[in-house]
């Protein structure tokens, strides 16, 4: 217990506590959403593009859907698929940028090469191709989102690795011997991380970007599914009559970026200090 | 007639704590004051308030400076600006980060010079001032952008940009560290021709006294903020009368006089911390209950010297405690290197590290390997530890050949060969606690279990003499001292045979350095440890090494027991060397 307190203590700051709420308080707006959601998400209940009022707290969308109910229903697939997304790419990219940066030998450039080819190939290009030979599941999906960022990532944590690596620390591991994959994980994978975390947030965002075009494009989910990214490609005609379903999922997306922002920079912060002497750290 | 005073000189951080109380001191032209102090004196905080400069958080609470009759206290940045430069300026310690690397070096001086006086005629000033410093003055060599001049160049750069509008004060802040001792010297020599012909007015600011000794007419050494003790520098440094300034000469190792270091008991206190008497009353051997309860005054003892210390009669004469170093019975070496040579690949080039290096350390001996940066000391001891891989030789240990990667050798012999590096700001996991840090050679190359490595951490952190509460802390938490220590005892605890030591004091303070060799003497008695140092500073190798090797290029061109070889140096280069070092000796 106190292993996980101690691991918990980036919360303690200030704006760690900020963003561990927030997340907290969207994690619970998509799990207890759907119980309360007044409306069936997908059904058809009022006139187009009301706003908010009678009976429709946030309106209805050009379909006539509530949109309330639709917002309640529809974090839980984007925020889901591109946590996955981003989390699958932080784990690939972690693996190969850490090698990179620490062999020194061909692996190096084979690849580093490798990435530049993946980088060089436009994200929704490359997902509409992948959509189209692999069919529309969200595994795909997912996997498509994740093989986008992964380019990136790698060059970012080799990068890090490499002015990780000629520090004494690292020398006294390879001295006394340690094998490869302990030196890496243990000497160097938390010396980088603060590094690779600063982004996670943006990339987390970046994620839901691709979700939302690639859905856009009807390579995605599929309507009537409620989704935030969707919900908002699909009303963005009707902005100037009903903003609400525009701005009820946008906004909400923007929240999710900053609170996992704050909890990635919280626990960025927290790494190598100890509570108790947290002041006299400069 | 002054060009320089300071009155009551006081600097508060914005939260209201002092950090410097109580500066006073005047400067004549052509006169020069020695600022000596540790880090967290407030020397470098004082010089810069000099030129009316504060650092962010910092601000002049009381007191007054005057340059040349004008005021510096109270004026706006606008006037300020006026004045930097052209009457008084100031000489950065690091010149590779204080000139501007895409810059052309002689447009960075002439910047200065058109800045203040647009008039003039700025070509031929500046080549004039280039030829002042004993830089090449043709326009190819102005030309020229700061990295392709030498460390000791770029410095003679910075110091003709505070020089060309011919100041009448200039405050340079450690100009020569980082330096090579030869370099170093040349540079001291010629900052003493430019002060007497120029009439300057210099305050040099350095932790290092013997570099002081060799420039300095008046010394004034700081500790926590305060001006402790201040005086003509050849009666304080041979006669202090503050028990710190005595702790601190006693604590500088000398290449003229191998004696034991004494260092001085406890730690310099943060600006937070500091107690409401004698800043210094924590760590003094003669202090009285008097000494806690009010800031002791500034007393003026004879011809000049003032000093902070109201038991200032009761402060010890210097007494050199010479070593006694003699020579061995020849036992079978521990560690022989039998014709090693190494290289470097840069940029598809071959550099030559080292080239046919033969010696040999045996158990419980101090063999130190000297030279200045570039001579390949490092690479050498990188080899030792199978860090790099040596083009051609063999490492033997007990007689046996060691393979050239760590990764290959016996655990037997990873776990009898230990290394400290030089920098301990990057030698510790910045993520483990020190507990951990110490711990994981125990478990990798001893196989204890995480209780049993825990349990002897304890034993190590008391035998480098660190409290055992310090377990739990990260290295951010630690002091540059502090982390060493860890650092050693990291090394330690595999029960090593031989400790490598790469230049392992550089980084530190006076005083910490003194802590860390009398630490490692201590060790090489005790557990019968072999010591393998690296160093270019000469003082340290007088002060622990038994034998000395001298590299010249990777070439070992003297070698032989520390006494005579330092006072008879027969090789050209060991001569230069010897002659290059600073020493206080020689000032008493």
């Amino acid at each position: 217990m106190t292993a996980i307190a101690a691991r918990m203590r980036f919360a303690r700051t200030g704006s760690g506590r900020v963003g561990v709420t927030a997340t907290l308080l969207l994690l619970a707006l998509i799990l207890i959403g759907p119980l309360v959601a007044p409306h069936d998400p997908a059904a058809i209940v009022g006139i187009p593009l009301q706003r908010p009022g009678s009976g429709f707290l946030l309106g209805t969308d050009g379909l006539g859907r509530d949109v309330l109910s639709r917002v309640l229903w529809g974090g839980r697939s984007i925020i889901a698929l591109s946590v996955v997304a981003t989390g699958l790419a932080y784990l690939v990219g972690l693996a190969i940028g850490l090698v990179a940066g620490y062999t020194r030998s061909l692996l190096d450039p084979v690849l580093m090469r490798a990435m530049d080819v993946l980088l060089a190939v436009p994200p929704l290009l490359f997902l509409l191709v992948l959509a189209t030979g692999a069919g529309h599941s969200v595994v795909v999906l997912v996997l498509g989102v994740a093989t986008v960022h992964v380019p990136s990532i790698a060059r970012i944590v080799r990068a890090a690795t490499q002015s990780v690596v000629v520090r004494g620390y690292v020398e006294a591991a390879v001295a006394r011997g340690e094998r490869t994959h302990s030196i890496l994980a243990r000497e160097i994978l938390p010396n980088v991380l603060g590094t690779v975390l600063a982004d996670a947030g943006i990339r987390l965002t970046g994620s839901i970007l691709i979700l939302a075009s690639v859905n856009f494009l009807g390579l995605g989910l599929q309507p009537p599914r409620a989704d935030w990214a969707l919900m908002i490609s699909e009303n963005r005609g009707g902005i100037t009559l009903q903003p609400w379903a525009v701005a009820a999922p946008a906004l909400l997306i923007a929240f999710l970026t900053v609170a996992v922002n704050l909890v990635a920079d919280a626990i960025a912060r927290s790494l190598g200090t100890s509570l108790d002497r947290r002041r006299i750290a400069r | 007639m002054n060009v320089l005073s300071v009155d009551g000189l006081r600097l508060e951080l914005v939260s209201g704590e002092t950090v410097v109380d109580d500066v006073s001191f005047e400067l004549a032209a052509g006169e020069a004051l020695g600022l000596v102090g540790e880090s967290g004196s407030g020397k470098t905080t004082t010089a810069l308030a000099l030129l009316g400069y504060c650092r962010p958080g910092v601000r002049v609470a009381a007191g007054t400076i005057e340059v040349a009759g004008e005021r510096v206290t109270g004026r706006s940045e606008t006037d300020l600006r006026r004045l930097r430069g052209r009457v008084i300026s100031y000489v950065p310690q690091d010149p590779a980060s204080a000139l501007n690397p895409s810059v052309r070096v002689g447009e960075q001086v002439a910047g200065v010079l058109e800045r203040h006086i647009p008039s003039s005629d700025v070509d031929r000033v500046v080549a004039e001032t280039f030829a002042l410093v004993q830089l090449p003055s043709s326009s190819e060599f102005r030309r020229r952008f700061p990295h392709q001049l030498s460390g000791g160049q770029q410095q003679r750069v910075a110091i003709a940009a505070a020089l060309v509008c011919r100041p009448k004060v200039v405050v340079m802040d450690e100009p020569t560290t980082g330096l090579d001792v030869v370099t170093q010297a040349n540079l001291l020599e010629q900052i003493a021709v430019l002060r007497e012909e120029l009439q300057l007015a210099i305050v040099y600011v350095s932790h290092d006294l013997a570099v002081v000794a060799s420039l300095a007419d008046r010394i004034m050494v700081m500790y926590a903020g305060s001006v402790v003790e201040d005086g003509p520098a050849a009666p304080l440094l041979a006669r202090p009368t503050h028990p710190y300034t005595f702790g601190l000469l006693a604590a500088v190792p000398d290449p003229a006089e191998p004696r034991t270091l004494r260092s001085i008991p406890g730690v310099a206190l943060g600006v937070d911390e500091r107690p409401s008497g004698c800043c210094f009353a924590p760590r003094c051997p003669q202090r009285i209950s008097a000494c806690t309860e009010a800031v002791p005054p500034l007393l003026s003892v004879d011809d000049g010297r003032r000093v902070r210390c109201i038991e200032w009669r009761r402060t010890p004469a210097l007494v050199a405690e010479l070593r006694q170093v003699a020579a061995r019975e020849r036992a079978a070496p521990l560690l022989a290197v039998d014709g090693l040579r190494a290289e470097h690949d840069e940029r598809g080039r071959r550099l030559v590290a080292a080239s046919s290096v033969s010696f040999e350390v045996a158990p419980g001996e101090c063999v130190a390997l000297v030279g200045e940066s570039g001579s390949g000391k490092t690479t050498i001891a990188r080899c030792i530890a199978g860090l790099h891989e040596p083009a051609a030789g063999r490492v033997l240990l007990d007689g046996t050949p060691l393979a050239s990667r760590a990764a290959s050798r016996s655990r037997d012999a990873r776990q009898r060969i230990q290394i400290v590096f030089q920098n301990p700001y990057d030698s510790l996991n910045p993520r483990h606690r020190v507990v951990d840090s110490i711990a994981r050679p125990m478990r990798v190359l001893r196989g204890l279990s995480r209780r049993e490595a825990a349990a002897e951490v304890a034993a190590l952190l008391e035998r480098v003499r660190l409290p055992a509460k310090l377990a739990q802390r990260f290295p951010s938490e630690l002091s540059g001292g502090e982390r060493q220590r860890v650092a050693i005892a990291r090394a330690l605890a595999t029960k090593p045979d031989l400790l490598v030591c790469d230049e392992i004091t550089s980084a530190l303070d006076v005083s910490v350095q003194a802590a860390v060799l009398e630490l490692l003497a201590e060790l090489q008695i005790e557990l019968g440890l072999a010591l393998l140092l690296i160093t270019h500073d000469l003082g340290v190798v007088a002060s622990v090494a038994d034998r000395v090797l001298v590299l010249e290029r990777g070439v070992v061109c003297e070698h032989g027991l520390v006494v005579p070889l330092l006072s008879h140096p027969e090789h050209e280069y060991t001569r230069r060397l010897v002659a290059a070092a600073p020493t206080l000796v020689a000032r008493r």
